[in-house]
C-alpha cells in the first residue's frame, strides 16, 4: 500500500524535521493526517512559554542596575568581588532561562511550533556574550518573540527593535543625533549598529541595494529609541516607565526628515523609525530574505527555488502573516522530501535525545544541561554575532564537533541503558519510517544496551532531520 | 570515503579506529617529501581570523599621525612614553599597550604590521566581509571553499600538508574537498572502542559524517598523546556524573571559539603549538578570535577592546613560545574582515569601516618597516570621508606569505587559491 507507507514517512518527517524529534507516541499521533497534525500547532496566541522562576526584562534589568550601582558606590577593593558577584548572578540567570526553555522543548507536544519559534529567536539574535544584554536574553525571547510567531512579521520586528535587550545588544540605547540637544550639548553622537543589522539581518538583507547613506539615515531616524532608567533616575519625568522599559528620549533624536532606500520620511520623532520599519517589513526583499532563510532551515542548506518563490509570494500576498507562511510551508511538497538534508545543531541533538527518551532535563541541575551544549559548541544564548547560529551543516559537522557529539552520546546512552527503555523500540518510536534497515540492524546487533543507544543517537538518521 | 583525508595520527593508538573507519591511512611523514621539497616541508602557517571588525587604529595606533588624536578623541591610545601609551614601533606607529608579547617579538624583528589592509569587499557587513576574507574570492559567495583548503589541494601532489582548525565550528577558510581536522579544549572523550567501527559502516555513504568522524578521532588521539594538553586531559579524566551523566558531559564550557581567561588562552596557544610540533602534526592551522565589534565604549589601554587584544596577545605568546625552535619555520597572520571608522562615534566606540591592521609574526621575518603604504589620516585621504583607506589588498598579503613561505606557484595563486586575482601581485619581502 503505497499510500499507507507514504503516510508513515510523512508522520516521521512531521515529528523529526518540522518538529524537534519524536517523543514516544508522537509519530503515531501524526499518522492520521501529518499536515493537520502540524497545522493544529499554529495558534494565534503564539508559542508556549517556558515555565520556571523567570522574571520580566524590567525586573532583570532592575536587579542588574541595582548591583551595578552598588558596585560603583563600593570601595575599590570591594569592587572586584562585586563584579564577580554580578557576573555570577547573570550567568545563573542565563542558565536558568536556557534550562527552562530546554525543558519546554523536550516536553512540548507542539514540536513544530517550538522549532518555528527557535527559528525566529535566532533570526532576531540577542547574545549573552555582550554583558549589557546578558541579563535579558531569555526574557527577550519570551517577550518579543514568542507572542508574535504566528502573527504579523512587522509586529515581531517592532517588538524586537524596541525591546531593551536589542537596544542594549546593538548599542541603540545611547545613540544620539549629532544635531539633537544631546549631540549639541555633550559629546554624544550616532551609533549605527542597530540600523545596519536591522537592514542586513532582520529585514531586506544584503544585496537589497541599500548603501552606507541608507544605514546612516536609518540610524539617525532611530535616535531617541532608548530605555528608561526608572523614576529615581536624576531628572526623570514623572511618567517614565520602570527601569529597562522602552522609552523615547526626544533630546537624543536627530531632527529633520530622512531618506532611506529611496523613500522620504518627514520628521516624526518616535514614529519616524516606526514608519521606516513598516516599509522594511513590507519590502519585497524582506519577503525574499525570510523565504530563503525559512526554506534553508526547514528543508536544505541550498533550498529548492520553487519553495522559496512560493513562500515569498505568500509573504507578499498576506503582508507578512507568519501563520499563513507556516501553512504554506506545511503545504509545500518540497518540504516533505524523504532525504534528511539538514544536520542537527547541538541544541537540536540534545533536545531530540531527551524527546526520544520521553523525559526532560532536570531543572534542579540546569548547569549540566547547558554545560553539554557549551562543549558541543552552542553556549546558551551566546551566538558569537548578531547573525545568530549557523543553519548550515558544514559549520556543525566538523571533526571536533562530531567527536564531541559521540562522547556525549556515549554518556547519554549509559543513562538510557539504566532506564526501562528498549533500544529497538526507542529507535522505532524516535525515527518511525525514517529508521533505515542498516541502523536498525546495527542497533539490534550491539553488544550492550549502552552501545545500542549510542549507535541510535549517532546514526545518520538521528543526526539529521 | 575521501581519499585525501589522510590525517596525521599517533599510529599505535589510532590504528584500530582508523582501520575501523575504512580509511586508507598513510603514515608518510614529512621526511618522505623532504627530497622533493627540502626545507619547505617544515614550514608552518597559522591564520588567526579576528572576527567582528578589529580596530586597526587601536591595534597599531598611528600616534605619530597628526590627525590621529583629533579623530579618536576619548578612545585615542596615548602617545609613546605617556602612561598607558602606545608601545613604539617607529616614528608613526605603536602597538596597543595590551600587545606586550607582540611588541617584544616586533623588537626582535619577529612581528610586523600591515596597517592599511582590506579585502576586496566594501559592504561593511561582517558576514559578507568574513566570507570574502576566508573564501579568497573577489566577491561574496564567489566560492564555497576556503583559500587555505585550496592551498592544501594545490600543494597535495608534491607535499601533503595537514590542517587543523581550533574550535567546534569549522571555519570557512579551511572548508573544502580536503578534510581538515578540528579541535577545541574540553569535553569528554569517547570510550567504547567498537563504536567508531560500527559508525564507520553506517557513515560509509555519508559524505559529511564519515570523514569528519575519522579525522576527529585521530585528532583526539593526538590530543591525548600531547603531554601538555592540561585542559583536555583534565576534562577527559573527569568521571561521569553518577547521578545523571546524560547532561554531565562537561562543566567547563569551551565555546565555539577561544574564550576564557587570558591564561587559558595562552595555554591553548601552547597546546596548538604542541600539535604542530608533534610528529605528523598539522602545518596549517586556522584559529578564530571573536568579539571585536566595538560599537560602544571600546576603551583605550583598558576596556572592551583591550580585553580582546590581551587574549590575542596571550594566544600569540603561547604559540610562539610553544613552537620553540619551530618558530623559525612558522608564519602567523592575524587579520580581520574590516577595520572601523577613523572617527570615534557618538558612543565612544567605532562603526564598521574599511582598512585595518594585519599582524604578521614569525621567527624568520625580514626586518623591515610596515607592510604596504600608510595613507595617513588626513581628511581628504579617508575612504568615503570616514575610514582608513586601503593601500594593500588582503589577498596580496596572503599571496606573499604563500609564495615566500610555502613556495606556492604564482599561477595557482592567481587562478585557484584566489580566483581571478592576477592583477593582485603578492606582497613580497615579508618573509626572509
Amino acid at each position: 500500500m503505497a499510500l499507507e507507507s507514504e503516510r508513515k514517512l510523512m508522520a516521521a518527517i512531521a515529528a523529526t524535521r518540522f518538529g524537534l524529534g519524536a517523543r514516544p507516541g508522537e509519530i503515531d499521533a501524526a499518522m492520521n493526517d501529518p499536515r493537520a497534525f502540524l497545522k493544529a500547532q499554529i495558534r494565534a496566541e503564539g508559542a508556549e512559554q517556558p515555565i520556571g522562576e523567570l522574571k520580566s526584562s524590567s525586573d532583570n534589568l532592575f536587579v542588574y542596575d541595582g548591583l551595578r550601582k552598588a558596585r560603583q558606590a563600593a570601595k575599590a577593593e570591594d569592587a572586584v568581588d562585586m563584579i564577580k558577584q554580578v557576573q555570577m548572578q547573570v550567568r545563573e540567570l542565563v542558565i536558568n532561562e536556557m534550562a527552562a526553555r530546554g525543558r519546554l522543548a523536550a516536553e512540548t507536544q507542539n514540536g513544530f511550533a517550538e522549532r518555528w519559534t527557535l527559528f525566529w529567536a535566532n533570526h532576531f539574535t540577542v547574545s549573552a556574550l555582550k554583558g549589557a544584554s546578558a541579563p535579558v536574553v531569555g526574557s527577550f525571547e519570551r517577550e518579543a518573540i514568542r507572542p508574535h510567531v504566528f502573527g504579523r512579521f512587522e509586529d515581531m520586528l517592532l517588538a524586537s527593535s524596541r525591546h531593551p535587550a536589542m537596544l542594549l545588544y546593538l548599542d541603540q540605547a545611547q545613540s544620539a543625533g549629532p544635531n539633537s540637544q544631546a549631540g549639541q550639548r555633550r559629546k554624544q553622537g550616532l551609533n549605527e549598529n542597530l540600523g545596519r543589522e536591522i537592514l542586513e539581518l532582520h529585514t531586506v538583507g544584503l544585496g537589497a541595494g541599500y548603501t552606507q547613506a541608507d544605514v546612516t539615515e536609518f540610524a539617525r531616524a532611530l535616535t531617541g529609541w532608548s530605555i528608561s532608567r526608572g523614576r529615581d533616575a536624576p531628572g526623570a519625568q514623572a511618567d517614565v516607565g520602570p527601569v529597562g522599559t522602552f522609552m523615547f528620549r526626544p533630546y537624543l533624536h536627530e531632527p529633520g526628515g530622512r531618506q532611506v532606500m529611496g523613500r522620504v520620511y518627514p520628521e516624526g520623532e518616535e514614529d519616524q523609525a516606526r514608519a521606516i520599519l513598516h516599509d522594511l517589513a513590507d519590502h519585497p526583499a524582506t519577503a525574499n530574505h525570510i523565504a530563503q532563510k525559512l526554506a534553508r532551515h526547514f528543508v536544505a542548506d541550498n533550498p529548492p527555488a520553487p519553495l522559496v518563490a512560493r513562500l515569498q509570494a505568500n509573504y507578499i500576498k498576506t503582508g507578512g502573516r507568519l501563520d499563513a507562511l507556516a501553512q504554506t510551508l506545511i503545504d509545500s511538497p518540497e518540504a516533505w522530501t524523504p532525504d534528511a538534508a539538514k544536520f542537527k545543531t547541538p541544541y537540536e541533538f540534545l533536545i531530540s535525545t531527551w524527546r526520544a527518551t520521553g523525559q526532560a532535563p532536570d531543572l534542579s541541575a540546569p548547569q549540566k544541561f547547558v554545560g553539554s551544549l557549551s562543549v558541543m559548541g552552542q553556549r546558551p544564548f551566546s551566538a558569537d554575532s548578531p547573525k545568530g547560529w549557523s543553519d548550515e551543516a558544514s559549520d556543525w559537522a566538523s571533526s571536533d564537533g562530531v567527536v564531541k557529539r559521540l562522547a556525549w552520546a556515549e554518556q547519554a546512552a549509559a543513562v538510557m541503558s539504566g532506564q526501562s527503555l528498549d533500544p529497538n523500540d526507542t529507535a522505532k518510536a524516535a525515527l518511525g519510517a525514517r529508521l533505515t534497515p542498516a541502523a536498525a540492524q546495527a542497533i539490534g546487533r550491539a553488544e550492550t544496551r549502552t552501545e545500542a543507544f549510542a549507535v541510535l543517537l549517532m546514526s545518520p538518521e538521528f543526526q539529521r532531520r | 570515503m575521501n581519499r585525501s583525508a589522510e590525517p596525521y595520527l599517533n599510529r599505535r593508538t589510532a590504528l584500530a579506529a582508523a582501520a575501523g573507519l575504512g580509511l586508507s591511512v598513510s603514515f608518510l611523514g614529512r621526511s618522505a617529501y623532504a627530497a622533493a621539497d627540502g626545507e619547505l616541508a617544515r614550514r608552518k602557517l597559522v591564520i588567526i581570523v579576528c572576527r567582528g571588525g578589529m580596530d586597526g587604529l587601536s591595534v597599531s595606533p598611528p600616534v605619530g599621525d597628526p590627525d590621529y588624536a583629533g579623530l579618536r578623541k576619548a578612545i585615542a591610545i596615548a602617545p609613546f612614553g605617556a602612561p598607558d601609551g602606545a608601545l613604539q614601533l617607529d616614528d608613526t606607529f605603536g602597538l596597543h599597550p595590551s600587545l606586550k608579547a607582540v611588541h617584544r617579538l616586533a623588537l626582535a624583528g619577529q612581528a610586523r604590521i600591515a596597517p592599511a589592509v582590506a579585502t576586496p569587499d566594501r559592504a561593511r557587513s561582517h558576514f559578507e566581509a568574513q566570507d570574502v576574507l576566508e573564501s579568497g574570492g573577489n566577491l561574496v559567495y564567489g566560492t564555497p571553499s576556503g583559500w587555505l583548503n585550496r592551498t592544501l589541494q594545490t600543494l597535495a601532489p608534491t607535499r601533503k600538508l595537514q590542517a587543523l582548525s581550533v574550535g567546534v565550528e569549522a571555519p570557512l577558510i579551511l572548508r573544502g574537498p580536503l578534510q581538515a581536522a578540528s579541535w577545541s579544549p574540553g569535553g569528554l572523550q569517547s570510550r567504547d572502542a567498537r563504536l567508531p567501527m560500527i559508525l564507520a559502516d553506517l557513515y560509509a555513504h555519508d559524505p559529511l559524517l564519515g570523514p569528519a568522524l575519522a579525522s576527529g578521532l585521530q585528532t583526539q588521539t593526538m590530543a591525548k598523546a600531547a603531554s601538555s594538553l592540561a585542559v583536555a586531559q583534565e576534562q577527559a579524566e573527569t568521571p561521569p556524573d553518577a547521578m545523571n551523566p546524560m547532561d554531565a558531559a562537561a562543566s567547563k564550557p569551551a565555546g565555539a571559539n577561544l574564550g576564557g581567561n587570558p591564561e587559558a588562552v595562552r595555554a591553548a596557544g601552547v597546546t596548538v603549538a604542541k600539535f604542530m610540533t608533534a610528529e605528523n602534526g598539522p602545518q596549517i592551522v586556522a584559529i578564530s578570535v571573536d568579539n571585536f565589534d566595538t560599537h560602544a565604549n571600546q576603551g583605550t589601554a583598558r576596556g572592551l577592546l583591550a580585553t580582546r587584544l590581551t587574549y590575542l596577545d596571550n594566544l600569540l605568546d603561547g604559540l610562539s613560545d610553544g613552537l620553540g625552535p619551530e618558530w623559525n619555520n612558522t608564519v602567523v597572520v592575524a587579520a580581520t574582515e574590516f577595520g572601523r571608522t577613523a572617527h570615534v562615534n557618538g558612543t565612544n566606540g567605532t562603526d564598521h569601516g574599511t582598512a585595518s591592521t594585519a599582524l604578521v609574526l614569525g621567527g624568520a621575518l625580514r626586518r623591515r618597516g610596515i607592510i604596504g603604504d600608510w595613507p595617513t589620516l588626513q581628511p581628504a585621504r579617508l575612504f568615503e570621508s570616514r575610514d582608513t583607506a586601503p593601500t594593500l589588498d588582503m589577498r596580496a598579503l596572503f599571496k606573499g606569505v604563500l609564495v615566500e613561505h610555502l613556495g606556492v606557484e604564482r599561477r595557482a595563486l592567481d587562478t585557484v587559491i584566489f580566483p581571478d586575482s592576477g592583477a593582485v601581485a603578492p606582497a613580497i619581502g615579508v618573509v626572509a
